[in-house]
């Protein structure tokens, strides 16, 4: 009667996939991107404080920068706004905003109200470019080295321990390949 | 010393409950009646050692004793008497010893109330949850202490979450553990059944209220869930199809089944098998979502605390339970089938049709929940299953589910005929239609499909399941309370059919932007925010807004929304403030300063949306006023109270 053996087959492989759920090496907070170690995608998109001006990424070739996803309906983008603030203090590298999804002038009120770590906001209304770096949510930061490659991504909000263990090694390491 | 009192306590309960399971399952296969005598007493003394571990922990919290480790991290001084105590569950530790209180809890009711079944039988019962209560109380003394010490001593607690601080929620994890651990019953009276190799009508007759009321608990247990993450998420949203929510579905809707299962056995001595079979997938997948929620498999809102080992130990356990009852079940059900067909349109065709739908929607909301993890395994990539595939995988089975009950409800046992109370459901379906569309048409101001759909079904739901109470009335006959548990429970699915289809056709919901004295209108109601003004209560600060509504200038509501803010936690939550008539919600919830004294608001209004839980509490009831049968009460005749020696398994088989 083999058909009576059926409902313990599907619960071996349920046993087999719980297993491979368990592996401690298996990180669920992982997203890998598509991208990393690919050419940055370039975009040229108006400033959200000044619609006459363009903000692009061609102009930082050559130059190791942070591209930070962002939105003023982000609650997550306010939790990590102070450790940008802090961040841009130290003059490491330039900052360049994506304001994703958005409104002008929610956007303009949040930089004025709670301080402006970035060196340009590039606005991004309808989201193309963030589905151009394969944007998930925000917030989300990018690394891109000088040869305008994608070094690496973090997903969730920003903090100094992340900014101190997983980006300025990084930065080091692509400023001394750069070199 | 409270707490080193616990874990002796807890260790005694362990020991008990080893003995229960030895005594039990061994007494009943040696025909040693002198041992099985020892499961009953063995039974109530891990009980009264479970309440006193469980008192012990109770009492830590309630004298903020912040030298226990849990409880410095889960309470505070600030915490109000009531959270204290229902901060206990609020995380992984203390809700596994809340399981264990809950298994014990069920194990004496069962002790007691199974004094009138074959010796062997209740024996191998309470052995079989003896198994399952030594296998949870070594988890948690193992892995999952809660009366760890913390030395030195924290100066205060680290607070309990503050979205748990919530009436609704505190006590939903109770309710839907009640839920969850009484499939155990079912589970151990099916393998029971299965270790005797004998399964007659009278089994079925003796599980089917203890099924019943496990199924009523989880009933509202997840209804409490819903409406706490309704009003107290923020979001507005009643069900969000997130893992955890799914891990307490899936076993309600094999324990629906089951229940539907259990009668075509009592009745008509058929469907062995398979009753069988749903009664361990009840309790397998409580199991299973168990596992889900506590070993970090998938992300979800809801996950405690992750730690590799639990995970492995509940993994191992699973493996034990479910294996072993599947095991079981392949090498004994095969003896236990009996001869016995149906007609088409029969009663029994119509519960087969319910059972196989239920089944096949649990199934799919399994394959929904663990997808992305199959996708990893064969290395496809990282998928999220989002609310639209399960929104269809539930709906498209279900209409024609709410089809079979509308008819099912008049067949008849046996016969392919339905009865005469059938007669007018099909033009009492086209009245259902037409007064569907009338209320859209006049009401809502506009059709949509859904709506229309919904109410259609859940108005002939609720006609039809009148229509057999109000014949007995009129004509002055007796209605048992089974017909009109099952007529009651059915009409709460009719009311559920119609909250959930109107709200989620006809909901509005806005996210605005609101000055001081500045409004907002939606559905005919405005919404003028009148002030935002600093309050204080007993552990947070809170910003409360001053929403007046009105309607055509006539004043509806004021509503008080809070954005709170939690001293310990640091970490602020927003309070909705809500009216409630019986046509719909208006639900007001604050977001964040916008600067200039502005306020983002989410402003909704929810037609109907009331009747998803009403229709639930109504579907309870009516599995409680079920339980409660005569038939269920009757005491089993004396000459099945013989003490069995080993019966020879098959001169009993198939003896429907």
């Amino acid at each position: 009667m083999w058909k009576f053996l059926l409902p313990f087959a599907a619960f071996v492989a349920l046993v087999v996939l719980f297993a491979f759920g368990l592996n401690p090496s298996r990180d669920i907070h992982a997203l890998p991107s598509p991208l990393i170690g690919k050419p940055a995608p370039e975009f040229a998109l108006t400033d959200v404080l000044d619609p006459s001006r363009v903000v692009s990424n061609a102009t930082l070739k050559g130059q190791v920068y942070v591209l930070n996803v962002w939105g003023t309906w982000c609650v997550a983008c306010r939790q990590e706004h102070e450790a940008l603030l802090a961040i841009a203090q130290q003059h490491v590298v330039p900052i360049i905003g994506l304001d994703y999804m958005d409104e002008r002038e929610k956007a303009k009120q949040w930089l004025t109200q709670l301080g402006n770590p970035y060196n340009a906001v590039a606005f991004d209304t309808d989201g193309r470019t963030a589905i151009d770096w394969g944007v998930y949510g925000a917030p989300e930061t990018y690394l891109v080295d000088g040869k305008g490659r994608v070094i690496f991504k973090f997903i969730t909000p920003m903090t100094a321990e992340v900014w101190q263990h997983e980006f300025l090694p990084r930065i080091a390491a692509a400023r001394r390949e750069g070199a | 010393m409270a707490p080193e009192l616990g874990i002796f306590a807890l260790i005694l309960a362990f020991i008990l409950s080893l003995s229960q399971a030895f005594f039990g399952l061994t007494g009943a296969w040696r025909g040693k009646p002198v041992w099985m005598a020892v499961a009953r007493p063995a039974v109530t003394g891990q009980f009264v050692f479970v309440v006193m571990a469980f008192s012990c922990l109770v009492y830590s919290f309630v004298n903020n004793d912040f030298s226990v480790l849990y409880v410095a991290r889960n309470s505070n001084s600030q915490l109000p008497l009531f959270y204290k105590v229902a901060a206990l569950w609020g995380a992984h530790e203390g809700s596994l010893l809340l399981w264990i209180l809950i298994l014990s809890i069920w194990s004496v009711a069962v002790a007691a109330f199974s004094r009138a079944l074959p010796l062997t039988f209740s024996s191998r019962v309470l052995g079989v949850m003896g198994l399952i209560s030594a296998g949870f109380m070594l988890f948690t003394l193992w892995t999952s202490s809660p009366f760890l010490r913390l030395i030195p001593a924290a100066q205060d607690g680290a607070d309990l979450n503050p979205v748990l601080q919530d009436f609704a929620l505190a006590i939903h994890p109770p309710m839907l553990y009640t839920g969850y651990v009484g499939f155990s019953v079912a589970f151990a009276f099916a393998c029971a059944a299965m270790l005797e190799g004998r399964l007659d009508q009278n089994w079925a007759k003796w599980t089917r209220p203890w099924t019943i009321f496990a199924w009523l608990f989880q009933t509202i247990g997840i209804a409490l869930g819903s409406w706490w993450a309704y009003y107290e998420l923020g979001w507005g949203g009643w069900w969000f199809w997130d893992p955890v929510e799914n891990a307490s579905f899936m076993p309600w809707l094999a324990g629906t089944a089951l229940i539907h299962s259990l009668s075509v056995t009592e009745k008509r001595g058929i469907f062995k098998s398979w009753t069988l079979l749903l009664a361990i997938f009840a309790f397998s997948l409580s199991l299973v979502g168990t596992f889900l929620v506590r070993s970090g498999v998938l992300v979800s809102v809801h996950s405690f605390a992750t730690d590799p080992t639990r995970g492995l130990y509940i993994l191992a356990f699973l493996v034990l339970t479910i294996g072993g009852s599947l095991t079981l079940y392949a090498w004994r059900a095969p003896k236990l089938y009996a001869a016995g067909g149906f007609e088409l349109f029969s009663r029994e065709f119509f519960l087969l049709v319910n059972n196989v739908i239920l089944a096949a929607v649990a199934a799919l909301v399994l394959w929904g929940t663990l997808s992305p993890l199959v996708y990893e395994l064969l290395g496809v990539g990282k998928i999220s299953v989002g609310p639209p595939v399960f929104a269809v995988m539930f709906l498209v089975p279900m209409l024609p589910l709410m089809v079979f009950m509308a008819i099912g409800m008049h067949s008849a046992w046996r016969r392919g005929k339905l009865t005469a109370t059938a007669k007018p459901l099909w033009w009492l379906a086209g009245a259902a239609v037409l007064l569907s569309a009338s209320i859209q048409g006049l009401v809502f101001g506009e059709l949509h499909w859904l709506g229309l759909i919904g109410f259609s079904f859940g108005f002939w739901i609720i006609f039809s399941a009148l229509l057999e109470p109000l014949r007995r009335l009129r004509q002055k006959q007796t209605l048992t309370a089974a017909l009109l548990g099952m007529c009651i429970a059915h009409l709460g699915v009719g009311m559920f059919a119609i909250g959930a289809s109107g709200v989620e056709s006809y909901k509005i919901e806005k996210d605005v932007s609101l000055k001081p004295g500045g409004s907002f209108r939606i559905a005919g109601y405005d919404f003028k925010f009148l002030s935002a003004a600093n309050v204080r209560g007993p552990n947070y600060d809170a910003v409360q807004a001053e929403v007046q509504v009105t309607r055509g200038g006539k004043a509806v509501t004021l509503l008080e929304p809070q954005k709170r803010h939690f001293w310990v936690q640091q970490t602020s939550n927003s309070k909705a403030a809500i009216s409630v008539n019986w046509a719909r919600d208006l639900f007001v919830a604050m977001g964040d300063p916008l600067g200039d004294n502005a306020w983002s608001m989410r402003i909704q209004y929810k037609p109907l949306v009331r009747y998803i839980w009403l229709g639930a509490i109504v579907m309870a009831l009516g599995g409680l006023i079920a339980a409660t049968d005569r038939r269920y009460r009757v005491k089993v005749p004396a000459a099945a109270q013989r003490l069995a020696t080993p019966p020879d398994p098959n001169a009993e088989l198939g003896s429907a």
